[in-house]
């Protein structure tokens, strides 16, 4: 079985410095883009990428690969940079972000990037195409599993709702939701905006399988996804506490960089302090 | 350049909010874009945020206008027709007194991409029973648009860009339901053009371009601003179908439903004899500037003067 190369968690620490910086760097060159909830789930996506998806860079229509849905799609640079990590395309190409012709559009486009599973970038749509493919899974009897990421603004979309109740009617143990719960959206603090909390009450009471992570500590990302692998019968829901801009300081939890590139001076003084800090 | 008509939008509300208590304005998360932060500071009781929840907000705003309120309910336009099973029934079918408004409307956007481009709405919201649809070319326009929203007891879909805009008309234009407006002749007022061009929202000012440079190589053209897509101004094409040798349209939304469509029908019913060229998106747009995106689909001033100037046999 074709897998990426498997990293220690110590390398990995080292590697999701350096995906931060070609965050920074590409939505510099862009000049338009959204660094807040990028480097909330870079940790969570360098996880999943290099210790537990079951995938062929090599090889993108690889019928049993496992599927990663991107349901926050203005995240995109997160997953190019991982994407571009494990081998899809040069690391180079990361600097074309948002640029006529680049496949790495300004949201996921599946038609354009081999390798991106599904295209997003209207919120609350990943999931329910998630749950078409764990369905699908179980129908051709394939251990593939299906990862959905999705944003804490993003569920207050009702679609999200219809599929928290299907996914668990349908017995999907072959899908994983990872939620990115940094309390940000863009009008302000999710709490604010249109409260979604208790987010693990809910969903257990629809029957999920629930865990409750830190989403920027390598070590639990990775037992969750393992332990989500194990369970029986229940899609799995991990709710993960994030920064929204985590590791740079002037981004983190300020809204004002949900949606806006870093100028040079700043983007210098974010890969400065990631440097320093990593 | 003027003011993105998103921008005058914003501006709207502000001016007529005093004079009308029963405005209030409704969000889904996107008010930095929608312009509709000046009202929510000065007003903040007449104003309601649902977070990323566009289906939602469309039927509260159709309750608060059947309660008598007059709601703006806005979002990028792609979202809110994203919701068209909402709309057709919580707007259009209730027939309501809502105020949809979608800005960040075509490819005009630039680098966000697909996903926030509306390109089907026109088509979407035109074949609404009981829908006014605008797409308002300036500030002056806009502004007029949404006072004549307010005042009109109905459904208005008001469709705006993230882009800043030329102002196309005088300090005395008068904006009218139903009427496009001559925005631009050569100078020589000729009695025959080679062509007239309808232009709605976007490639206004692309439009302007082209006929001034098929005037300076010795071609006549005028430009014709379609803000009223729904009531249309099927005079308009009667009239200047008879003066032209050919009609060429152009918007920032698919070829399929839009402006292009709606001249198409006028032609057809009335029996015009004028050929129409259509300009519009034949695809989803892509990232990329908002000036190499019109010139990449065909949007762009150098496009129109083809199409004015192509042999078409
Ligand atoms: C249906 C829809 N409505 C609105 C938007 C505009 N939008 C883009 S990102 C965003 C905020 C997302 O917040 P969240 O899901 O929490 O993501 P994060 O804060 O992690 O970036 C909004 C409203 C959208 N992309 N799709």
């Amino acid at each position: 079985m074709p897998t990426a190369t498997e990293p220690k968690t110590t390398d990995l620490k080292t590697l999701t410095r350096d995906m931060r910086v070609d965050i920074i760097r590409m939505i510099e060159a862009a000049g338009s883009g959204h660094p807040g909830g990028s480097l909330s789930i870079i940790d969570i996506l360098a996880v999943l990428y290099y210790k537990h998806l079951k995938h062929d860079p090599k090889n993108t229509t690889w019928p049993d690969r496992d599927r990663v849905i991107l349901s926050k799609g203005h995240a995109c640079p997160a997953l190019y940079t991982v994407m571009a990590y494990t081998g899809y395309f040069p690391k180079e190409q990361l600097l074309t972000l948002r640029k006529l012709g680049s496949p790495l559009q300004g949201h996921p486009d599946r038609m354009r990037l081999p390798g991106i599973e599904a295209s997003t970038g209207s919120l609350g749509v990943g999931l329910s195409m998630g749950i078409g493919m764990a369905l699908a899974a179980k129908a051709d009897k394939k251990d593939f599993r299906t990862y959905v990421l999705l944003g804490d603004g993003e569920v207050q979309e009702g679609q999200v709702w219809e599929a928290f109740m299907a996914a668990p009617k349908f017995g999907l143990d072959n899908l994983t939701v990872i939620l990115d719960h940094n309390n940000g959206q863009i009008d302000g603090p999710v709490d604010q905006i249109m409260p979604i909390d208790s987010m693990t009450d809910k969903l257990a009471a629809f029957h999920w399988d629930i865990q409750s992570i830190d989403g920027h500590d390598l070590t639990q990302i990775d037992k969750a996804l393992a332990k989500a692998k194990t369970v029986k019968g229940k899609p799995q829901f991990i709710a993960a506490k994030t920064i929204k801009g985590k590791g740079v300081s002037f981004m983190e939890n300020n809204i004002a960089w949900h949606g806006n590139a870093p100028k040079k001076e700043d983007a210098d003084k974010a890969v400065a302090e990631i440097m320093k800090n990593g | 350049m003027g003011k993105a008509t998103r921008a005058a939008f914003g501006d709207a509300i502000m001016e007529l909010a005093d004079a009308h208590p029963e405005i209030v304005v409704l969000d889904a998360d996107l008010s930095k874009s929608t312009m509709t932060q000046p009202f929510m500071k000065k007003y903040p009781a007449r104003h309601y945020e649902f977070g990323i929840a566009e289906q939602n907000m469309i039927g509260a705003g159709a309750g608060l206008a059947l309660c008598g309120k007059i709601p703006f309910v806005t979002s990028f336009a792609c979202f809110l027709i994203g919701r068209l099973e909402t709309i057709r029934i919580c707007a259009a079918y209730n027939q309501t007194n809502i105020k949809l408004v979608g800005t960040h409307a075509g490819i005009g956007i630039g680098e966000d991409g697909t996903s926030q481009m509306a390109l089907e709405d026109l088509g979407a919201m035109r074949s609404l029973p009981h829908m006014t649809v605008l797409q308002p070319a300036d500030a002056n326009e806009t502004k007029q648009a949404v006072a004549w929203a307010v005042a009109h007891k109905g459904a208005v879909y008001l469709r705006l860009t993230r882009q800043n805009m030329e102002d196309v008309h005088g300090p005395d234009y008068k904006f009218q339901i139903g009427k496009a407006d001559v925005i631009w002749e050569p100078a020589s007022k000729p009695k025959h053009y080679q062509a007239t061009i309808f232009a709605s929202g976007g490639p206004v000012p692309e439009a302007m371009k082209a006929a001034k440079d098929l005037e300076g190589r010795g071609f006549m053209a005028r430009v014709v601003n379609a803000c009223s897509l729904s009531p249309f101004d099927d005079e308009a094409v009667v009239k200047f179908s008879k003066d032209s040798d050919r009609i060429v349209t152009v918007e920032d939304h698919n070829i399929v439903g839009g402006l292009g469509t709606a001249v198409c029908e006028a032609a057809a019913a009335r029996a015009c004899a004028v050929p129409v060229v259509k300009i519009g998106v034949r695809d989803f747009g892509e990232s990329a500037s908002p000036e190499q995106l019109y010139d990449k689909y065909g949007l762009s001033a150098p496009h129109i003067v083809e199409a004015c100037l192509r042999n078409l046999n």
